[in-house]
């Protein structure tokens, strides 16, 4: 077969996609006799107005916006900061860094109940656990992106007179850039999983409130369309941080 | 070089050994900690007490049955995806943005729908952390296949190999490296997915007895629930860092 230039491999991909809802809307409209499956006509009558018209939804949207906020900033700043400290020296490095991949590796989900009881119901629990989901791929990028330096470049520029600063401000970070980029985008996905776990597990008025009314009053077209919905921010965050990436590393070529 | 070893496992040691002796003295100074912080001798006592009732064993065996069978369902669909996928260049160029682009979205997201679909029993724990770790599988298997060098397999074919000679000795080995790392993020993700899944919505399970004591206000269970998964989960994390410098040497 030969190549396909970049339009067509767009087109058979939106073709495929369309080929998808059409197969889903018309299992659900002529084949199932579920009422649990709802076709994506269905999904978007009820997007709007049942859905996102409703303003306790869109203000659940909101918070829960909020505390991915909150939680992707404390997860960068606190993880950047361990990591350099870790980071710094190789003995800390050594020591420290196994130290945290075992506890990366650890399934945070049989926390998240002892998070509720000291954090409460509302938004902090929610805070607290996107955080401790976000800070690990930071830190293990952070310390991993330290090390890339190369130690000629360091030499180099001491020789020709750079200060401390001087030396992190333009050899260490544009090398870490990166590597930490590529942590933080990694963070951001996980913060959403941290905060969407914790909002699902226990909500006031956030968007769990919101999944479990669906599910429990057997809405499965109202249940999708804010699933869906959810999942698009997902998307458009996660290309966020990539183009900010971008930015960053416009140095390298 | 052997005494900086000893000083890195001294200062590992040194800080597991502070963070215990930081626990008991806090919870043997004051009692307004004992609600959310238990002492660690009635957590162990509680270790203990579901060891030997058999409450670990019975909700372990519901639990690791789900993720076994989770997890072959990733491997098998994710393989055989990636596998597909990779057999012409066209493919993986329409597919794997589309794989990637789902598994950056947080698939606990569609964990309600599952729930709805598949009931509160095992069935949706396994639909959901299959579908959640075919992602990395099938990614990590279209990466592996994709990366194997043009140049071998031309050099192979001008030698005569059969296609299954090809597979056998360039394809396979040329993308196992990655394809095994794709198979070990996907068994980590769907561990964590089915706990996940259990503390969220279940019935019985390893998850659910957490969410349980928490419910139920009993701390010093819910540390010991907690210590038997983090006990379970470095020792895979230590079996699996070991068989990876292993297969490195190689």
């Amino acid at each position: 077969m030969t190549e396909m230039s970049n339009t067509q491999i767009r087109l058979v991909r939106l073709a495929l996609i369309v080929g998808l809802i059409a197969i889903w809307e018309f299992y659900a409209r002529f084949i199932s006799t579920s009422s649990l499956i709802a076709g994506p006509s269905d999904v978007a009558m009820a997007w709007w107005p049942k859905v996102m018209g409703e303003p306790r939804v869109r203000a659940a949207v909101g918070i829960t916006l909020i505390e991915l906020a909150v939680a992707f900033a404390m997860s960068v700043v606190f993880g950047m900061l361990i990591g350099i400290l870790i980071g710094l020296t190789n003995i800390g490095r050594r020591s420290m860094y196994p130290i945290v991949l075992l506890l990366y590796g650890i399934p945070q989900a049989i926390i998240l109940p002892l998070f509720v009881l000291v954090f409460g119901l509302g938004p902090a629990s929610k805070i607290a656990f996107g955080f401790s989901h976000g800070i690990f791929p930071v830190i293990v990028n952070t310390i991993a992106g330290m090390r890339n330096v190369s130690p000629h470049l360091l030499a180099g520029s001491a020789a020709m007179g750079a200060s401390g600063a001087q030396q992190v401000r333009y050899v260490i970070f544009p090398h870490m850039v990166t590597t930490v980029f590529a942590g933080l985008r990694l963070a951001m996905t996980l913060t959403l999983l941290g905060v969407i776990l914790a909002e699902i597990f226990v909500s006031q008025g956030g968007i769990g409130f919101f999944t479990l009314l669906y599910s429990e009053t057997f809405n499965p077209s109202a249940l999708m369309a804010l699933v869906l919905t959810l999942a698009l921010m997902a998307i458009a965050l996660n290309e966020l941080v990539r183009l900010v990436e971008a930015r960053f590393s416009r140095w390298k070529d | 070089m052997r005494r900086e070893q000893l000083l890195i496992r001294s200062i590992q040691f040194g800080l597991v050994a502070i963070l215990f002796g930081a626990w008991w003295f806090v919870t043997h100074s004051s009692q307004k900690l004992m609600l959310l912080l238990p002492r660690p001798e009635l957590v162990w006592r509680e270790m203990q007490l579901l060891w030997s009732s058999g409450r670990l064993w019975s909700a372990a065996t519901i639990t690791v049955t789900e993720i076994v069978k989770a997890y072959v369902i990733a491997v098998v669909a994710g393989i055989l995806v990636g596998f597909l996928v990779t057999r012409s260049r066209n493919l993986v160029r329409i597919f794997e943005p589309m794989l990637a682009g789902m598994f950056a979205i947080p698939l606990t997201l569609f964990f309600p729908l599952f729930v709805v679909f598949f009931g509160i029993g095992p069935d949706s724990k396994v639909a959901y952390a299959a579908t959640y770790s075919f992602f990395p599988i099938a990614l990590n298997t279209i990466a592996g296949f994709s990366s194997v060098d043009e140049l071998y397999l031309r050099a192979v074919r001008s030698m005569g190999a059969s296609s299954v000679q090809q597979f056998r000795y360039v394809y396979l080995p040329g993308a196992l490296p990655v394809t095994l790392t794709g198979l070990r993020i996907g068994f980590f993700i769907c561990i964590a997915s089915v706990l996940g899944g259990e503390t969220l919505a279940a019935a019985a399970g390893v998850g659910k007895s957490i969410a349980l004591s928490a419910e139920l206000m009993e701390t010093a269970r819910l540390y010991a629930w907690i210590a038997f998964v983090v006990l379970a989960s470095v020792m895979l994390n230590l079996l699996a860092l070991a068989a990876e410098t292993r297969s490195e040497r190689e």
